[in-house]
C-alpha cells in the first residue's frame, strides 16, 4: 500500500522543525473565548485581534445578533438542504432583497461561502472553447474556480493593464472571455486598477467580474466596493462577495445587473449540490449588510485605524507591501520564513495576533505579517500593536529601517 | 515552420535564470521533479514564453506539460499555427 500523505512529507518535516525550535504552530491556533470583534483569549492570554477581516466590526452588532436569536426560534438551526430543493426559506429571500438594495442591482444570488460563490460562478460563467482571464495574484477561490470549469484559463500579470490587453488580444475575438478582477488583492493589500482594466477588458470583448470581498462596506458612495469607488460601476457585469469579512458572519454572493444571471442557480454545482446556510446565518447577514448601508461612522474609524497602524509601522522602519494605506490591510514584509514565524510566535506571546502568510499563498514567495484593522479598535489598541511590534522586532532581531528582501524568486 | 532546435534553445535560456539548483537540464528535464520548480515559478516561465511567441499556453494545459521536451514540442506547434 502506498502511504497517500507522504506525498507530503516535506512540509511535515517543516512544521516539525519550526516545533522543534520552540516555535508555535501559526495555522493552529483556538480562540477559547472571544470578547468583541477586537479581542479574545488565546492560549489563556488577553490578545488583540489584527488579522480577522472583521473590518466594521459587525461580528457582536447587538442588532444582527439578536435578528440570528430570533431566526434560531422560528426557523430553528438549519435547513439541512440545497438552495433548489428544501433550502430556501424566508430568510435568504430577505438577504437577496438585502444585497440587491445595497448594491442597487437586480438579481443577488447567495452561496455558501465566498470560496463557493467563486467556484460556482466562474465554472458556470465559461466553458469548453471560452476563456477565463484573471490576474496573477488572484484568490486561491478564483483560480479553484477556474480549475473546476472547463474553459481555458489565462493568466497576466499582477495589476497590469498592458499584459491584461496583450493577453486578450490574442484569444479568438469572438470567443466568450470572463475577465476576473479583485477590488483589493489580499495578501498584499493592494487594490485593483480597475477604472482602467475594467473598460479595456469590455474593449476586448470580454464580460467582467470583480470580487470586492476584502472591500465590502468602505471603498465608494456607498461602500459597494473599489469599483465603485473608481466610477467604473456601469462596465462590472458580476461582483462576487462574501459575509465573512465587512458583514461578519459565513457565506457568500454574486450580485449582477444581468436579465439572465438566475439560470446560475440551476446550472452552478457549487449552488446546486450543498445546503443552504443555516436560517440564523442569513437573518444576521441581511441585518448587518442593511447597517453597512448607513456606516459611515464605522468607515471613517477603520481608514482612521489603517492609517495610524500602517504609518506607525512604516515610521518604526519596517517594509510594507504598500507604501500608502491603500486598503484596510496592511501586510508586513519579512526576510525568510524562521524569521517570520518567531516574530509571529513573539507577538502572539505579547498579545496581539496577526496573520502569518507563506508561498505558495503569496505572491514573489514573499513571507508575510499581515494585519487586517477593524472599525472597532481603539486608539490603545492601535498602541499597543505598535509597540508590541517593535518590541517583537527586538526580540527575533530584525533588522528595521531598511528593505527587508524578500526571498529570491522567478521574476 | 518555426525550428524545433531553435525553440529548445530559447526554452532552455529562459529556464537558466531560474534554475538556481543548477540542475543539468535537456528533453526530459522535469520542472516539478528535477527543476523543483512550484506553479508560481512554472506560471511566470509560460508568461515569458507566450510573450516570445505570441502564442496562448492556458493554464489547464500546463500539468500535461511535465518536461522541457514536452514544453518544447507545445510550444513549436503553436507557434507553427
Amino acid at each position: 500500500m502506498t502511504d497517500l500523505l507522504s506525498k507530503y512529507d516535506a512540509l511535515t518535516a517543516e512544521r516539525g522543525t519550526l516545533h522543534a525550535a520552540g516555535i508555535r504552530d501559526p495555522f493552529s491556533i483556538v480562540m477559547s473565548e472571544v470578547r468583541s470583534p477586537t479581542q479574545a483569549l488565546i492560549d489563556g492570554r488577553e490578545t488583540i485581534l489584527v488579522g480577522t477581516y472583521n473590518y466594521m466590526g459587525m461580528t457582536f452588532d447587538p442588532d444582527v445578533m439578536r435578528a440570528g436569536q430570533d431566526a434560531i426560534q422560528r426557523y430553528g438551526a438549519g435547513t439541512t438542504g440545497s438552495r433548489v430543493l428544501n433550502g430556501t426559506y424566508q430568510t435568504h429571500a430577505e438577504c437577496e432583497a438585502a444585497l440587491r438594495d445595497f448594491y442597487a442591482m437586480a438579481g443577488a444570488i447567495v452561496f455558501s461561502t465566498g470560496y463557493q460563490a467563486n467556484l460556482g460562478v466562474i465554472s458556470a460563467l465559461a466553458v469548453r472553447g471560452e476563456y477565463v482571464i484573471l490576474d496573477a495574484d488572484s484568490h486561491a477561490s478564483i483560480y479553484d474556480g477556474c480549475s473546476m470549469g472547463t474553459a481555458d484559463t489565462i493568466r497576466f500579470r499582477h495589476n497590469s493593464p498592458e499584459d491584461m490587453i496583450k493577453r486578450l488580444g490574442r484569444l479568438p475575438a469572438e470567443a466568450g472571455k470572463l475577465v476576473v478582477l479583485e477590488g483589493v488583492y489580499s495578501m498584499l493589500g493592494d487594490i485593483g486598477r480597475l477604472k482602467e482594466m475594467v473598460p479595456a477588458a469590455k474593449e476586448a470583448g470580454a464580460m467582467v467580474l470583480v470580487d470586492e470581498a476584502h472591500a465590502m462596506g468602505f471603498y465608494g458612495p456607498n461602500g459597494r466596493g473599489v469599483y465603485e469607488e473608481q466610477g467604473v460601476a456601469d462596465h462590472v457585469d458580476f461582483v462576487v462577495g462574501t459575509f465573512s469579512k465587512s458583514v461578519g458572519t459565513v457565506g457568500g454572493f454574486c450580485v449582477s445587473d444581468h436579465p439572465k444571471l438566475d439560470i446560475l442557480r440551476l446550472v452552478s454545482r457549487p449552488y446546486v449540490f450543498t445546503a443552504s446556510l443555516p436560517p440564523a446565518v442569513v437573518a444576521m447577514a441581511a441585518t448587518s449588510i442593511r447597517k453597512l448601508m448607513h456606516a459611515q461612522g464605522k468607515r471613517d474609524r477603520l481608514w482612521e485605524n489603517t492609517r495610524a497602524l500602517h504609518g506607525g509601522l512604516k515610521h518604526q522602519g519596517f517594509n510594507i507591501a504598500t507604501d500608502t494605506p491603500e486598503s484596510a490591510i496592511i501586510a508586513v514584509i519579512m526576510p525568510d520564513q524562521v524569521t517570520t514565524a518567531r516574530m509571529w510566535a513573539t507577538l502572539l506571546e505579547l498579545g496581539i495576533y496577526v496573520n502569518m502568510a507563506r508561498p505558495p499563498a503569496t505572491p514573489a514567495g514573499m513571507f508575510l505579517l499581515r494585519c487586517s484593522l477593524c472599525a472597532e479598535h481603539t486608539p490603545d489598541q492601535i498602541a499597543a500593536v505598535l509597540a508590541a511590534f517593535e518590541n517583537a522586532a527586538a526580540r527575533v532581531a530584525l533588522p528595521l529601517g531598511r528593505k527587508a528582501e524578500p526571498v529570491a524568486q522567478a521574476a | 515552420m518555426p525550428d524545433r532546435a531553435a525553440i529548445h534553445t530559447r526554452i532552455l535560456e529562459f529556464i537558466a535564470p531560474l534554475n538556481t539548483a543548477g540542475v543539468s537540464v535537456g528533453e526530459g528535464t522535469r520542472f516539478a521533479d528535477d527543476l523543483m520548480f512550484d506553479s508560481l515559478t512554472v506560471m511566470d516561465l509560460v508568461a515569458g514564453i507566450e510573450d516570445e511567441w505570441n502564442i496562448v499556453l492556458p493554464l489547464n494545459a500546463l500539468p500535461e506539460l511535465e518536461t522541457v521536451g514536452q514544453l518544447t514540442d507545445a510550444v513549436t506547434k503553436l507557434a507553427s499555427k
